[in-house]
């Protein structure tokens, strides 16, 4: 074996208590590393996927950014008067010729789209009324960009196309209703227009919030009983690859002019709350192995300490400095080592251990298993973290051994 | 005398500090491949720190030393490090040999280090070395299992082991028994003649200096014969 590890490897087996108590250090810390940071990442993949899954990659509002151009302006683009306090357009609400853009966006490869109109309406059944929020569909395209026909519990999404006063009401609202399948409502307009539905289908998506607020009926029915013929109020998008969402709404926005929002967009705010908690948690976990490192420091300097008289004769032997600085080193990049090794296998443990924990979500009704992510890169990160830190806290009592001036110990011990 | 190893010329070494000492003072000296010289006087003459300037472990604070004919007095660390490895060999008064590893394994250290030989020449001549001092059986025990002479004895092995020019000796047998001393004693001078290797011994133990070449005596840092 190389010289230097040989070495090496002799101060770590004659301090074997201390090498093993630096090296406990290091493996608690890799382990934590790992079942902490697979945790939080886990969680976080879960809640982006929840997000991804459950809101549409991308909406196309019957908004716009900015104000369209004054049509005076547009006529006259050199016009020498201004006049001030010009009143935008009205506009009626909804995407206009909402087929034809959708036409245009369904020529973009990889992806679905879906119109919607959503009207706030009230549902009124055995002297409760309920004010919900009706959401007319096209059954087909829903279905490719939205998981509620997953969700859908009793009945089906397809029978709003054979029952054209069919609507689709979530468990709980049904529960407390007590309504069930093929019962009918009265559904009010804000516009007076009232319509006698049929619950065609019952749905469950864990969210109590959205399955008590939540309906849906046919884009048709909803466009007659808004009064809002051949209107809807946006287009959701589904993409296969939902990470390209912020590229492709901004290619819909430039082309179709409505705004185009996408995933990203609309949850900046918990994006950017999802990356300072990484920032937090990073930065605690690498505490860990900081302190680990002072493990890794107080044996290697004991080590220094201890064996100035055998660093003495290697010199006067002809070893270099370098070569002093290198076995210590070696012994730091030993218990680096060894310990994310263990680490791994001890947070792997850790994190196999989390995974069969259930807990309940606040506003989830099942439990579920910890989310805990087992990607390769956060075992490279932990173990890279803790090599760093280790070689880092071999490297200050090496350059100690490594200054050792053999004359000083000679002197000393004759 | 025959070809010149080590020349040293006006060697001086002061300790700096509120009061400076003069360890070393102004030492000429020429020592001869195969001669067996031995520095002596009385402690606190400066013998000791003579034989690390000599040995390159210490710089002198003015005066040159040629070793093998190269000015010594350019060399960084690493340059000195590294003549020590090829040229040098020290024996100490206690035998510095590393605890956790066997007598072969310390031997071979400095093989290890220098790599001329690959690794069956190396162990070969260690075993040789290890058999030429009488440690034949002895090879695989850790230095605490042997006596003090064979320890020493061992340090002479290793300090053999990249085959040095100069060998340098600090009171080889002050620690050792009468018998042991007599050993080294004649190992020391038999390397001289045997193998043409230049031996400086610190020592002040007369039946050792009768088996010199050539005595140096040191006072106060000064040679006065």
């Amino acid at each position: 074996m190389n010289l230097y590890a040989d070495i090496a490897l002799s101060h770590l087996s004659s301090r074997r208590r201390q090498t093993v108590a630096s090296l406990a250090g290091v493996v608690v810390g890799v382990a934590f590393f790992l079942a902490v940071s697979s945790l939080m990442r886990g969680s976080e993949r879960d809640f982006i996927r929840r997000l991804v899954d459950t809101a549409p990659h991308i909406t196309v509002s019957d908004e716009f950014r900015t104000a369209r151009t004054q049509p005076a302006v547009l006529a006259y683009p050199q016009g020498a008067v201004h006049i001030a306090r010009v009143k935008p357009p009205v506009d009626r609400r909804g995407i206009r010729q909402y087929a034809q853009r959708l036409a245009l966006i369904d020529a973009l490869p990889d992806l679905r789209a879906a119109p919607v109109l959503v009207g706030q309406v009230i549902l009124s059944f055995g002297g409760r009324d309920e004010a919900v929020s009706l959401t007319g569909i096209e059954p087909a395209r829903m279905a490719g960009v939205s998981t509620i026909d997953e969700d859908i519990v009793a009945g089906s999404l397809k029978a709003l196309d054979i029952d054209p006063n069919g609507i689709l009401v979530g468990r709980t609202l049904a529960d407390e209703l007590s309504l069930g399948m093929n019962d009918t409502l009265s559904v009010v307009a804000p516009g007076g227009a009232v319509r006698t539905l049929r619950i065609v289908g019952l749905f469950d998506t864990g969210n109590v919030n959205y399955d008590r607020r939540q309906t849906f009926a046919r884009l048709k029915r909803v466009q007659a009983l808004l009064n809002r013929p051949d209107a809807a109020n946006s287009i959701i998008v589904k993409l296969d690859d939902p990470y390209r969402a912020r590229e492709v709404a901004t290619h819909i926005e430039k082309a179709i002019g409505y705004k185009s929002v996408s995933w990203q967009e609309a949850s900046q705010n918990i994006l950017n709350t999802l990356m300072v908690r990484n920032i937090i948690m990073y930065s605690v976990i690498s505490a860990i192995l900081v302190v680990a490192s002072f493990g890794i420091y107080t044996v290697i300097s004991t080590v220094v300490m201890e064996r100035t008289r055998d660093i003495a004769i290697l010199k006067s032997m002809g070893f270099h400095a370098a070569d002093i600085r290198r076995i210590f080193v070696i012994e730091g990049i030993v218990i680096g080592l060894l310990g994310s090794l263990l680490g791994c296998v001890g947070g792997s443990a850790l994190m196999w251990v989390a995974q069969q924990t259930q807990v309940t979500v606040p506003g989830q009704a099942t439990p579920v298993n910890l989310p805990i992510y087992w990607g390769a890169d956060q075992f490279a990160l932990s173990a890279f973290f803790a090599l760093l830190s280790a070689v880092a806290a071999s490297y200050l009592p090496a350059r100690k051994g490594g200054a050792v001036q053999p004359v000083d110990i000679l002197r000393g011990a004759a | 005398m025959s070809e010149t190893l080590l020349v040293a010329e006006g060697l001086t070494r002061v300790l700096a500090g509120e009061v400076p000492v003069t360890l070393v003072a102004d030492v000429d000296l020429r020592i001869g491949a195969g001669e067996f010289v031995v520095i002596r006087g009385p402690s606190g003459s400066g013998k000791s720190s003579l034989l690390y300037l000599l040995g390159l472990l210490d710089r002198p604070t003015s005066g040159r030393l040629l070793l093998d004919g190269e000015d010594t007095s350019t060399y960084d660390e690493d340059q000195l490090a590294g003549a020590r490895l090829r040229k040098l060999g020290f024996v100490f008064q206690f035998h510095f040999l590393l605890p956790d590893f066997s007598n072969l394994d310390n031997v071979l250290m400095p093989m290890r280090r220098l790599g001329r030989l690959d690794r069956d020449a190396q162990h070969e001549r260690a075993l040789g070395l290890l058999r030429d001092l009488g440690l034949a059986g002895h090879e695989r025990k850790r230095p605490s299992q042997l006596s003090g002479g064979q320890r020493q004895r061992v340090a002479i092995a290793r300090a053999l082991a990249n085959e040095p020019v100069l060998l340098l000796a600090d009171e080889p047998t002050g620690a050792l028994d009468t018998k042991a001393s007599a050993n080294v004693r004649d190992i020391l001078r038999e390397l001289a003649h045997d193998r043409r290797c230049g031996i400086i011994a610190v020592s002040h133990d007369p039946d050792f200096a009768s088996a010199a070449d050539r005595h140096v005596e040191l006072l106060d840092g000064r040679i006065v014969a």
